[in-house]
C-alpha cells in the first residue's frame, strides 16, 4: 500500500511537471502575440491583410454547464458579427480576429478566461456574459486599461469603472422600467412578485422595482423568494400572491424557473397577468413546453426574434443558418456590441497598431459621442458612466409568438 | 510517515514557488498561468484541510466549503469595512485572523452536534450545514452609515440607511470590491503554515490519538483517550484551515457571492476528489493532486465538456483500485513479492 | 382555509419525498450503504420516460414500464460494477465516495446526451384531482396517486420482507452479512435484489416527481434526492413506514416554513430540523436502536 502510494505520488508529480512544461510552452507560443499589441509588428499574423495588423476582439461566457445557453448565444453572435465585418472589409480596412473562452458561470474561471485571451493578444473584450463574472473581470481590465463592453452583464457594479460599458439595460433600470410600464399602462392594482433570492440579477431588479413602486398606482401585495436549491415547488409563492389578490405577478427571473411557475399557476387555476423582464426571453424555446401556458405573458425585452425590420430578419436568418437555433436577446446584445466597437473605432479612426491602453482611452471617448443603431434599439447613446440610454420594448406572447405590446 | 518526509513536502512547495517566481520574473509565464497560481494554492490549502478531516480523523465531510465560505465572508467583510482606514498589510493580517477564527468557531459549534454522529450520518449533516451556511449568508444584508451598522434578513431597502451609507453585504449579490490583497507569495505562506500545522499534528501525540480514534473507536476509548476531545480538535483545525483558504479566495476575486459553484455541495465534492486522488491520509498527495487537477482543465480548456465525466470515472476507479479488498489482494500477489519499481 | 391550502401543498411535496425516501431507506436498510446516486436514478428514469413517451407520441404507460426495466438494470449494473467490489473495504467511506462518483457520472452522462437546457415533462397522470368548497381547496390528481402508490409500495414491501423467503434473507443480511452467509444465504444475490427493487422504485418516483413538477434537467434528481434522504433519516433510516411518515412530514414542514417563516430560508430550516432530530433522537421517529458494531 505504502509503496503503491509512493508510485502514485511520483506519477502525479510527473504529470504536474508536464503541466508546468505545458504552461511554459504556451507562454512561448503566445509571447509574440502579446508583443504585437504594443509594437504592432507585421510579424505577428501572416494571414492578415494590407499592412498586416488586425484588431483582436475576445468574448467570454459560460459555454458549458447550466448557463451554457447564454454564453453560447453571446459567443456565437459575436463571432457572426466579426465574420460579417471581415467579409465587408473589416474595421477601417483592418481585419478582425476573434476568440472566445469558457467561464462556466464562475467568476474565478472568468478571470482565467480573460488572462487566456490577453495572452492571445486581445485588445477589446466583449464580455463577460453574466454579471458576477463581468464584475470580477472588470477589476483586471481596469488594471490593464483594456476596453470592455459587456453585452449582458446587467448588475449595477458591472460598469463601475470608466473603461467598462454595457449594451443591455442595467438591473435597476429594468426594475424602474417595469414599474413605469405597469403603472403607465394601468396593468394592475395589486402586484405580486416572485424572485430568485440566490441570484444577483433577479435580486437587483426586484430591489429596484420595489423602491420604484412607491407612490405608483398599484401596490405590492406579496414578495416571495425562492433559491436555486429550492426551485421545484412554487405553490407557496403563487398561493400567497393569489390570496393577496394580486392581478399581476412580476417575475424578474430566468425562463427556466418561470416555465415551472406558469405550469403550477395553471394547475392551481390562478390566472393573473405575468410580467417579466429580459431573462424570460427563451421561455418559448423550452423543449416540450406547452406554449398556451405562456399566453398573455408580457415581458420587457430589447429584442424579439420575430420582429420584421431588415436588421433583425437578416441577423436571425444568418444566425439560424450558422448555428441552427433562433437567437435570443443575449445574442442580439453581443451582436450589437461588436458593431458598437466597430463604430467607436471608426469614429476615432483608430488602428490596431496602437497599444491596448491607447485604444481603450480613444474608444472610451468615442462611446460618449456615438449614436448606435442595432438590434436591441434603433438609437443607443452612452454617457461616461457606461450605461446605455435606450427605449425599453415590451412584448406580449400571443399564439406562441412575441407581439409588440404597444 | 518518516521524519524527512515532511521536509520533502515543504521542499516541493518552496521549489514550485521559486520556479514559478523565476519564470514570472523572467517573463516566461503567461498572464493566464499567473492568474492560476493563487487559486491553485488555495485549493491546495483546502484539500489539506479536508484531508485532515477525512484521512486523519476518518470522518467524511461533504460540507467543507461551508467553512471556506465563512472564512471568505467574515474576512472580506472586515477588509471592505476598513478599506479606507487601514493600510493593506495589517488589514490583511487582521482579516486573515478574523476569517480563520470565525471558521474555527463555526467548526466548533458545528462539531458539537456533528461529531456525536458517525459515518453516513456525519456526512449528511456536514452537507446539511454547508447548505445552511450558504442559504443563510444569501439572506444577509448588512450596511454601515453614520448611525452605525444596519442589519436585515429581508432586503436592502429594510436597512433604512442614510445617504452616506455603504452597503457591505448585499444578500445574494454578496460582497463586491474586496481589496485585492492576496498574491502568490501570501498564498504559499498560508499553504506552508497549513502544512506545518497538519504535519506536526499528525506526528504528535495528539495526532496518534486522533488516528487511534479513527482506526478503532472503542479500543481508543478503552485506552483512556478522550475521543470527543480529539475529534473536536482535528475538526476545528480542519475548519480553521478551510477558513484560511476562504480568506485567500475572497481577497483574490473581487466579487464574493455565496453561490453553489464556489461553496455548494458540488464544490465540496470537488475538493473531496482532490483528496481521494492524492491519497486519503496523504497530505503531500492532496497538495499535488489539487494543483494538478486545478491546472489540467485550465490548460486543456477544450476538454471542458468531458471534464466532470472524466473526474467521476476516475473517482470510481480510484476508489475500487485503492480500497477493494479483492484488488488489494491481487495487487499484493502481483507486486508484493518484488521490490516496488518506479512506475515512471 | 388558507392554512388548509398550504397543508395540502405540503402533502403534495411530502408525498413525492415519501416515495423517493422509500427507495432510499430500502437500500440503506438492507445493504447498509447510502446510495447517493438514488436521486440520479430518478433523473435517469425521468429521461427514459420523456424519450420513450416522446417517441411513442405520448404513450406514457409504455414509457414507465421501459423506465422501470432500464432503471432496474442500471441499479443491478451499478451495484455489480461500483459497489460490490468495495464490500468489506476497510473504510466505510470508500463505498460512500464511490456512490458520489456514480451520482456525478450519471449527471454528466445525461448532460452530454440531453444538454443542460430544461425539458418540460408531460404529466403521466391525466386526472385533475379533487376539489372542495367551490374549488377553493384543491388536491391534485398526482398528489392522490402518489400517496396511494406510496401506500401500495409500503404494503407490498412490508409483505415481501415479512412473508417471502427472499424478504427474510434480506432481513438476515441486514442483521449480519457473515452469519447470513453461513446460513446459506447468497449475500451478493440478496443485495443485488435489494438494488433492483430500489431502482425500480426510483423509476416510479421519477414518473411521479416529474408529473408533479414538470421540469426535467440533469440535476432534477439531486436536490429532491438529498431532501428525501433527510426525510428517510427523519423517519428513522431503514424503517419503511418511517420513510413514508418522514417524507410527508418533511414536505409539510418545508411548505409551512416557506409560508410562515421565510421563503428564502426554508432550506436552512429543513436542514436545521434534520440536525436537531439527529441530536435528540438519532434513530429518527420510527427507527430502531442501532447496535454499536465493534
Amino acid at each position: 500500500m505504502k509503496k503503491y502510494s509512493e508510485m502514485l505520488t511520483t506519477a502525479v508529480a510527473s504529470v504536474m511537471a508536464l503541466a508546468m512544461l505545458a504552461g511554459c510552452g504556451e507562454t512561448a507560443a503566445t509571447n509574440s502575440g502579446s508583443g504585437a499589441d504594443t509594437n504592432a509588428t507585421a510579424a505577428t499574423e501572416a494571414s492578415a491583410p494590407a499592412d498586416g495588423a488586425v484588431f483582436k476582439i475576445g468574448a467570454i461566457g459560460p459555454l458549458t454547464g447550466g448557463a451554457a445557453a447564454y454564453g453560447n448565444a453571446v459567443c456565437n453572435a459575436a463571432e457572426l458579427a466579426v465574420t460579417e465585418i471581415n467579409a465587408n472589409g473589416g474595421i477601417n480596412g483592418y481585419q478582425v480576429e476573434y476568440s472566445k473562452e469558457d467561464d462556466e458561470l464562475n467568476a474565478e474561471k472568468s478571470v482565467n478566461a480573460y488572462n487566456t485571451l490577453k495572452d492571445w493578444g486581445m485588445q477589446m473584450l466583449v464580455g463577460s456574459t453574466t454579471s458576477a463574472c463581468s464584475i470580477a473581470v472588470s477589476e483586471y481590465t481596469k488594471a490593464d486599461n483594456m476596453f470592455q463592453l459587456t453585452p449582458s452583464g446587467s448588475a449595477e457594479d458591472c460598469v463601475k469603472y470608466d473603461n467598462v460599458f454595457r449594451v443591455c439595460f442595467s438591473d435597476p433600470n429594468q426594475g424602474i422600467a417595469s414599474a413605469q410600464y405597469i403603472s403607465d399602462h394601468n396593468l394592475a392594482t395589486k402586484v405580486g412578485i416572485i424572485y430568485d433570492s440566490s441570484d444577483v440579477y433577479s435580486n437587483g431588479i426586484y430591489q429596484k422595482f420595489v423602491e420604484e413602486s412607491e407612490g405608483k398606482n398599484y401596490e405590492i401585495v406579496s414578495a416571495e423568494a425562492f433559491t436555486q436549491d429550492n426551485n421545484t415547488d412554487f405553490s407557496v409563492q403563487l398561493q400567497k400572491a393569489k390570496d393577496a389578490g394580486a392581478d399581476l405577478v412580476f417575475l424578474p427571473i430566468y425562463y427556466k424557473d418561470a416555465s415551472l411557475i406558469l405550469t403550477q399557476a395553471n394547475t392551481m387555476g390562478y390566472k393573473p397577468t405575468f410580467f417579466g423582464v429580459d431573462g424570460l426571453d427563451g421561455i418559448l424555446t423550452v423543449d416540450n413546453f406547452d406554449a398556451s401556458l405562456a399566453e398573455g405573458v408580457m415581458l420587457l425585452t430589447p429584442f424579439a426574434a420575430d420582429a420584421k425590420d431588415d436588421l433583425t430578419v437578416k441577423f436571425v436568418t444568418a444566425y439560424q443558418d450558422k448555428y441552427g437555433e433562433i437567437p435570443n436577446q443575449f445574442a442580439a446584445d453581443a451582436y450589437d456590441a461588436v458593431y458598437i466597437i466597430k463604430q467607436a473605432i471608426e469614429a476615432k479612426n483608430l488602428t490596431p497598431d496602437m497599444s491596448t491602453s491607447d485604444l481603450c482611452e480613444a474608444i472610451k471617448g468615442a462611446m460618449t459621442e456615438i449614436e448606435a443603431a442595432g438590434l436591441t434599439s434603433s438609437k443607443m447613446t452612452w454617457d461616461a458612466s457606461g450605461e446605455p440610454n435606450k427605449e425599453p420594448k415590451a412584448v406580449v406572447i400571443k399564439d406562441g409568438a412575441y407581439v409588440s405590446a404597444q | 510517515m518518516k521524519k524527512h518526509d515532511n521536509f520533502i513536502t515543504y521542499g516541493i512547495v518552496i521549489a514550485a514557488y521559486v520556479i514559478f517566481q523565476v519564470l514570472s520574473a523572467t517573463g516566461h509565464l503567461s498572464s493566464h498561468m499567473k492568474g492560476l497560481l493563487v487559486p491553485m494554492t488555495y485549493y491546495a490549502v483546502i484539500a489539506v484541510a479536508l484531508n485532515l478531516c477525512v484521512g486523519i480523523l476518518g470522518e467524511l465531510s461533504i460540507g467543507h466549503c461551508g467553512f471556506m465560505c465563512i472564512g471568505a465572508f467574515t474576512s472580506a467583510f472586515f477588509s471592505k469595512l476598513t478599506e479606507n482606514t487601514l493600510p493593506a498589510a495589517p488589514r490583511f493580517v487582521i482579516a486573515f485572523i478574523i476569517g480563520v477564527a470565525f471558521a474555527a468557531l463555526f467548526g466548533f459549534l458545528i462539531g458539537i452536534p456533528v461529531l456525536r454522529l458517525k459515518g453516513d450520518y456525519l456526512a449528511i449533516v456536514t452537507l446539511a450545514f454547508g447548505e445552511i451556511i450558504k442559504n443563510v449568508i444569501n439572506a444577509f444584508y448588512i450596511g454601515v452609515d453614520s448611525n452605525g451598522f444596519h442589519f436585515s434578513m429581508k432586503n436592502s431597502m429594510e436597512l433604512g440607511m442614510e445617504k452616506d451609507g455603504n452597503l457591505i453585504v448585499n444578500g445574494a449579490m454578496g460582497i463586491t470590491g474586496t481589496p485585492h490583497d492576496s498574491n502568490f507569495t501570501v498564498a504559499i505562506v498560508v499553504l506552508l503554515i497549513a502544512l506545518f500545522v497538519v504535519q506536526n499534528l499528525v506526528k504528535s501525540r495528539d495526532g496518534r490519538a486522533i488516528m487511534a480514534v479513527r482506526d478503532n473507536y472503542i479500543a481508543a476509548e478503552a485506552t483512556g483517550i478522550n475521543v470527543t476531545g480529539y475529534k473536536m480538535m482535528a475538526f476545528v483545525i480542519s475548519a480553521a484551515i478551510a477558513g484560511a483558504a476562504g480568506v485567500l479566495f475572497s481577497h483574490n476575486i473581487t466579487t464574493l457571492t455565496a453561490s453553489s459553484q464556489y461553496f455548494g455541495y458540488n464544490a465540496s465534492i470537488m475538493i473531496l476528489v482532490y483528496v481521494v486522488l492524492g491519497g486519503i491520509g496523504n497530505i503531500r498527495g492532496s497538495v499535488i493532486a489539487a494543483c494538478v487537477l486545478y491546472l489540467l482543465p485550465e490548460l486543456l480548456r477544450g476538454l471542458n465538456t468531458y471534464r466532470m465525466l472524466i473526474y467521476s470515472i476516475v473517482l470510481i476507479v480510484m476508489m475500487i483500485v485503492n480500497w477493494s479488498p479483492k484488488v488489494i489482494e491481487w495487487r499484493k500477489r502481483v507486486f508484493g513479492g518484488r521490490k516496488a519499481q518506479n512506475a515512471t | 382555509m388558507s392554512f388548509l391550502t398550504y397543508l395540502i401543498s405540503g402533502l403534495s411535496l411530502g408525498s413525492i419525498y415519501a416515495i423517493i425516501a422509500l427507495g432510499y431507506t430500502m437500500v440503506y436498510g438492507i445493504a447498509k450503504m447510502l446510495n447517493f446516486a438514488h436521486g440520479d436514478f430518478i433523473m435517469v428514469g425521468c429521461y427514459i420516460i420523456f424519450s420513450v413517451s416522446g417517441a411513442l407520441s405520448g404513450n406514457s404507460l409504455v414509457g414507465i414500464i421501459v423506465a422501470i426495466i432500464l432503471c432496474t438494470l442500471l441499479g443491478i449494473t451499478t451495484e455489480f460494477v461500483a459497489y460490490r467490489p468495495l464490500r468489506g473495504a476497510s473504510s466505510p467511506l470508500a463505498v460512500l465516495i464511490t456512490a458520489i462518483g456514480v451520482s456525478y457520472f450519471l449527471e454528466n452522462v445525461a448532460l452530454l446526451i440531453f444538454g443542460a437546457d430544461i425539458k418540460s415533462f408531460t404529466s403521466v397522470i391525466k386526472w385533475e384531482g379533487l376539489s372542495f368548497a367551490d374549488g377553493q381547496l384543491r388536491i391534485q390528481g398526482v398528489t392522490i396517486v402518489t400517496i396511494l402508490v406510496s401506500l401500495l409500495v409500503l404494503l407490498v414491501l412490508q409483505t415481501f420482507i415479512k412473508r417471502t423467503k427472499q424478504g427474510q434473507a434480506m432481513l438476515a443480511v441486514a442483521e449480519d452479512k457473515g452469519a447470513a452467509a453461513l446460513m446459506g444465504i447468497n449475500v451478493n444475490q440478496t443485495i443485488m435484489l435489494t438494488f433492483a427493487i430500489g431502482s425500480a422504485l426510483a423509476a416510479i418516483a421519477g414518473a411521479l416527481l416529474c408529473s408533479a413538477y414538470p421540469s426535467l434537467s440533469p440535476y432534477t434528481g439531486a436536490m429532491p434526492g438529498i431532501k428525501a434522504f433527510v426525510a428517510a433519516v427523519l423517519g428513522g433510516i431503514g424503517s419503511i413506514p418511517g420513510a413514508m411518515i418522514g417524507g410527508l412530514l418533511l414536505g409539510i414542514v418545508e411548505i409551512l416554513s416557506k409560508t410562515y417563516i421565510s421563503s428564502q430560508l426554508s432550506d436552512a430550516i429543513v436542514f436545521g430540523i434534520l440536525v436537531i432530530v439527529l441530536l435528540v433522537k438519532p434513530t429518527g421517529i420510527m427507527g430502531k436502536v442501532i447496535q454499536e458494531k465493534v
